[in-house]
């Protein structure tokens, strides 16, 4: 057995890492609202700067100069560590990604379930937010953000168990070096199909966007945030995004192979990318379901349909072996 | 089972949304650009509010207080005077264009065509007071929409000695307060 | 170096836990909770069990936590609550608790300082976790999930739908 965990970035690759990752979730805020514009046949923001880049820059300024106002009902020290944890939870998660060899920050033997455990407790954030704004709006969509997750965590998990199986490992670098025969998004497909679902729903993004619904509860948790706080939200829901891309990438299209004319790390970048503009397009097209549907879809349908994959998958795996 | 199968049906149908979105990619925005690029007015858009003349050059308007009436907003004030033959005229002719919500109304109710919307809707003002038009910046030198309408060549006037309907060709003017054909 | 970090997350975890009984707003306390929990899963991760310590945070921080904090804010615990507990916290209340959990500490230091230090840290995989479970500890595996499976049918029981043709029975 090799050592469970490994520091293979220095000093400087994991400061370049964390910034360039930010950078990518500071200009989603312009890439969204740029391909939502040319998905609905209109522009976008396109007044500032070459093709309107400078959008993030201003967004920028704007969150970080406004009035970060506290409520005088709320339950301050709560509310402000909440909009923290979606922060801390999310970049630490990004530690174990794996870019391409020798790029990132651990390898760490249980990179899966590392990522699992931090996006799991992403959920606080949400849901601390909520009961701290001391708003019913806000309590209302913290309720449906912790429901919610619950329910979505659980087949999250265990579509990724065909994954595992078939690679026999944690490790997210060995599971991308078990692809090299074929990418697990042809012999997992169902197992794919649940993780963007359940993916799209733990990052609280539309179609699932239910705890920020704001035709029903205005702006849902974070109703009384304002300021650098709401910002973090803000970014928070793009490093998500960015971080969920980067898991369906590693785990079912292969991470970082591809044709060797190019560097591992531009294919990765590249799948990654793809699939950040897949988060958008959903969010471009579909509408939101009611919640009780959302529920019943959850329980009564991907969670059989989760354990009918591990179990296929499971006794193909023993019937290959045999 | 009926439920299972209608799951994937929604689904599915969920996929091709996402196609149907994902072709609009190669469709042309139908944002206009509008401060560089002009919008197309119709020649009947509602925009700003004028008073016309009619084509002997003399103002339309009748004072008669339908348009102030008809108006929903209540933007519009006026003050009936007469000339020495007795012909209605404004005294002062007001629209507050911070409330007028260009529904036309006005024009609809004029008796005499006096009161017409053009299609000019570029009327930004710092000041809200600039927003109030008087009746020297609503007056206008041309018809409007209507080149050869004089409300009086139809409706007739009484002068001195004669009244109205009483002088060669013309017909009796209609008494409106009788119900008898 | 791995000892002192033990001792700094297993003094997190003794102050957090203190925090719980102590603090009167039910979800500070269950703040301290999960903090005391995620405490244990670094001092598992030290000792080796890393798929102990992941499962740890997933399963007890990640989703059992999330259920307490959704179930403590629909309760809607108003400052009525607060000093109600405010109440409950003397001393007379908590000298019994006290009493026996100062026996048990003497207990675990008396067994302590019988015992043999450990030397090796045991890396334990989770392979080696898996067929331990359905190896050895099969029997408690099932029994567990008898358990569950009766957990289950309860919780469908309770939220049935009440119909008209089971109403009337």
């Amino acid at each position: 057995m090799t050592e469970p965990i490994n520091q293979i970035g220095t000093w400087i690759d994991i400061i370049g890492i964390l910034s360039s990752v930010m950078l990518v979730a500071a200009l989603l805020i312009w890439v969204e609202r740029r391909m939502i514009g040319i998905w609905q046949d209109r522009l976008g923001p396109n007044r500032l700067g070459p093709l309107g880049l400078m959008q993030v820059a201003a967004d920028m300024i704007k969150i970080f100069f406004k009035e970060d106002w506290i409520p005088p009902f709320a339950d301050k020290a709560v509310f402000v560590l909440a909009p923290m944890i979606i922060m801390v939870t999310i970049l630490t998660a990004f530690a174990v990604v794996p870019f391409a060899p020798g790029i990132g920050i651990i390898d760490f033997n249980f990179g899966l379930l590392y990522f699992l455990a931090l996006s799991s407790l992403s959920v606080y954030s949400v849901v601390l937010g909520g009961y701290a704004s001391n708003n019913k709006y806000a309590l209302l969509g913290a309720v449906r953000a912790a429901a919610q997750t619950i329910s979505y965590e659980v087949f999250m998990a265990l579509s990724l168990m065909g994954v595992v199986m078939l690679s026999g490992t944690f490790n997210l670098r060995d599971i991308v070096e078990a692809q090299r025969n074929g990418w697990f998004c042809l012999s997992q497909f169902l197992g794919l199909f649940l993780f963007i679902v359940a993916v799209v729903a733990e990052s609280h993004r539309t179609p699932f966007d239910l705890p920020e619904a704001e035709h029903e509860i205005i702006a849902g948790f974070h109703i009384e945030y304002s300021g650098m706080k709401f910002g973090m939200f803000f970014i928070g829901e793009y490093l998500s995004v960015t971080l969920s891309s980067a898991m369906i990438v590693t785990l079912f299209f292969g991470g970082w192979l591809g044709p060797e004319f190019l560097p591992p790390l531009f294919w990765f970048c590249f799948k990654t990318s793809i699939w950040i503009l897949f988060f958008v397009l959903l969010r471009a097209s579909l509408p939101r379901p009611r919640y009780d549907q959302l529920m019943s879809f959850g329980w009564k349908f991907m969670l059989p349909l989760a354990l009918i994959n591990l179990l296929v998958t499971g006794g193909l795996v023993l019937w290959m072996e045999s | 089972m009926n439920s299972f199968k209608l799951c994937i049906d929604l689904i599915l149908s969920q996929f091709q949304t996402l196609g149907t979105v994902l072709q609009h990619t190669f469709t042309k925005a139908d944002t206009v650009e509008y401060p560089e690029q002009q919008v197309a007015l119709f020649p009947r858009y509602r925009g700003r509010i004028v008073l016309t003349r009619d084509p002997d050059g003399l103002e339309r308007c009748v004072a008669c207080n339908l348009c102030a009436v008809a108006c929903p907003v209540d933007c519009i004030a006026l003050q009936k005077s007469e000339d020495q033959e007795g012909r209605w005229y404004p005294d002062f002719f007001r629209i507050n264009f911070s409330r007028c919500i260009m529904c036309g109304f006005c024009e609809e109710a004029c008796p005499t065509y006096a009161i017409q919307l053009t299609p000019d809707f570029e009327m930004c003002e710092y000041d809200r007071q600039s927003m109030v038009y008087e009746k020297e910046d609503l007056l206008i030198d041309g018809t409007g929409k209507y080149h050869d309408y004089n409300f009086y060549r139809i409706a007739g006037k009484s002068i001195a000695g004669k009244g109205k309907g009483e002088a060669e060709n013309e017909a009796p003017p209609i008494d409106v307060k009788t119900l008898l054909p | 170096m791995e000892s002192l970090l033990i001792y700094v997350a297993a003094s997190v975890a003794i102050i957090s836990s203190a925090m719980v009984i102590t603090q009167l707003n039910a979800v500070h306390a269950l703040l301290y909770l999960i903090l005391s929990l995620l405490a244990v899963g670094i001092i598992f991760y030290l000792l080796g069990a890393h798929f102990a310590a992941v499962l740890e945070v997933i399963i007890y921080a990640g989703a059992i936590m999330v259920l307490f904090v959704f179930v403590v804010m629909m309760l809607n615990l108003g400052n009525a609550t607060i000093a109600l507990e405010q109440s409950w916290i003397k001393p007379r209340m908590w000298l019994g608790p006290s009493l026996l959990a100062v026996i048990l500490l003497s207990e675990l230091i008396l067994m302590f300082s019988q015992a043999v230090s450990v030397t090796a840290i045991n890396l334990v995989d989770a392979k080696q976790v898996g067929i331990l479970l359905f190896g050895p500890y099969l029997l408690a595996v099932e029994l567990a999930s008898m358990l569950l499976l009766a957990g289950l049918i309860g919780a469908y029981h309770l939220g049935r739908r009440q119909t008209k043709a089971n109403k009337e029975t």
